[in-house]
């Protein structure tokens, strides 16, 4: 987003949600609960419900009445698609526009991209 | 006057007590305290009670834990006045930065006892793991601890009496920055195992802060803000550039204060921004740069500062 600094049930939502895209957490595996994870960041319990609450609503988790929070089966899959849908708007405007702001012409960043792609294949 | 919130893991957790002050007032002969202060604390939550030297921090927490009458106004806790009733007085609990721990002569392990004898709700068990996490001597006399063993035992007696309603003022004033972080991690774990209206006032608002849910500052006797601590955080924004740029951006907004440094100009905005504001402080190459909690205190306590709309938004 635009700020550098979020609110930090924010930046807990991140985080578990790059664990999930990075299969630290797998699909349908429990998550610590929100005071582990309050103890862990120092936070009030609250806040990290908030950004479990963030997480569901988002259906990366659901829970489980009286369990506990899970990692949704099909979570990995969405986020990765999201990722994806997201990229070029994320990832790639912002780098054509630095380019264009310090005169690096269109044509070098392709080159350079395509000799890393030729060196992924080597 | 209780609430039962559902967690998010879908728990209801114990019932807990609320906070109420109505037009409170507090004199202290000609000085005046408290001026016409109202505020309510809904159960189970954190609070962070921030204000400046002499700001009637403590005069607010004496008042809520019946250590002294309110001069006018009422003070609810559970919807029953507090001072001189046991039944509400019994189930709050407030540690000043003395360490509220009884007689000098008295060693340890009896104040712990005098403490349990108060305190229906006293964890005993509880209350010896945390004389040895803090490492307070059971068997010496309260007048030969150091600063920092008083403080802690002081958190001790706070944590263990397990009181539905429990305010600490200052409490970890002599506390080394270890215990500190024990104090934190305690606190957690408690609010956490079984929520609890906690207040905590303080002058270490960064190290705080993340406990804290709601924020109140006080100011001169009043309530200048109370608000959640995310809400608040998202309303103080630091715009940085060049001068003219600045001054375009910031027209008709709440400032909070200015710094300059050559050409560059540093404003302390107070309201909202939204995602056209931040596009076009973009496109004037303005830096936006969220505040911290403390340097929002600061801005908001300051007697100097030339605050334009004071009450309105950004525009």
């Amino acid at each position: 987003m635009f700020d550098d600094r979020s609110p930090i049930y924010r930046q807990i939502a991140e985080r578990i949600t790059a664990d999930v895209l990075n299969g630290v957490l797998l699909a349908d595996e429990q998550v610590m609960s929100t005071t582990q994870y309050a103890t862990y960041y120092r936070i009030n319990p609250a806040t990290a419900a908030k950004a479990f609450q963030q997480l569901v609503d988002e259906g990366v988790l659901y829970k489980r009445r009286g369990v506990g929070m899970f990692v949704s089966p099909d979570a990995p899959a969405a986020l990765r698609a999201r990722r994806r849908e997201s990229f070029f708007g994320d990832v790639v405007d912002p780098m054509v526009a630095e380019a264009r702001a310090i005169g690096i012409p269109l044509g070098e960043i392709v080159k350079r991209i395509e000799q890393s792609m030729n060196e992924d294949v080597r | 006057m209780t609430r039962a919130r559902v967690d998010a893991e879908g728990t209801v957790p114990p019932v807990t007590v609320d906070v109420e002050v109505r037009q409170l007032r507090l004199s202290y002969g000609r000085t005046v305290a408290l001026d016409d202060l109202s505020l309510s604390l809904p159960g189970g939550r954190v609070y962070g009670l921030l204000g400046r030297n002499g700001a009637g921090k403590t005069s607010l927490l004496s008042v809520l834990a019946g250590f002294r009458r309110a001069s006018a106004g009422e003070v609810l806790v559970s919807g029953e006045p507090v001072f001189e009733n046991s039944r509400i007085t019994r189930q709050v609990c407030l540690i000043r930065e003395s360490g509220d721990v009884g007689d000098g002569d008295d060693r340890v392990k009896e104040t712990l006892d005098i403490a349990r004898h108060l305190r229906p709700s006293w964890d005993a068990e509880y209350a010896r793991r945390l004389v040895d996490r803090f490492g307070v001597p059971l068997d010496r006399k309260v007048k030969d601890l150091s600063r920092g063993q008083r403080s802690a035992l002081g958190i001790v007696v706070g944590l263990a009496s397990r009181t539905p309603l429990l305010m600490f003022d200052e409490a970890h004033l002599g506390l080394d920055a270890p215990s500190r972080e024990a104090f934190q991690e305690e606190l957690i774990a408690e609010v956490g195992a079984s929520p609890r209206t906690v207040v905590v006032s303080t002058h270490l608002i960064e190290e705080q802060a993340p406990l804290f849910e709601e924020v109140l500052i006080l100011d001169r006797g009043r309530l200048v803000v109370q608000e959640e601590t995310d809400t608040l955080l998202a309303r103080g924004t630091t715009v940085t550039g060049h001068a003219a740029a600045v001054e375009t951006f910031t027209a008709g907004m709440t400032t909070l204060g200015e710094r300059r440094l050559g050409r560059t100009v540093e404003v302390t905005v107070f309201g909202d921004l939204d995602d056209a504001d931040r596009v076009r402080a973009g496109q004037a190459g303005l830096d936006l740069t969220p505040m911290a909690l403390q340097d929002l205190f600061i801005h908001l306590t300051d007697p100097d500062v030339h605050r334009t709309d004071p009450d309105g938004g950004p525009r």
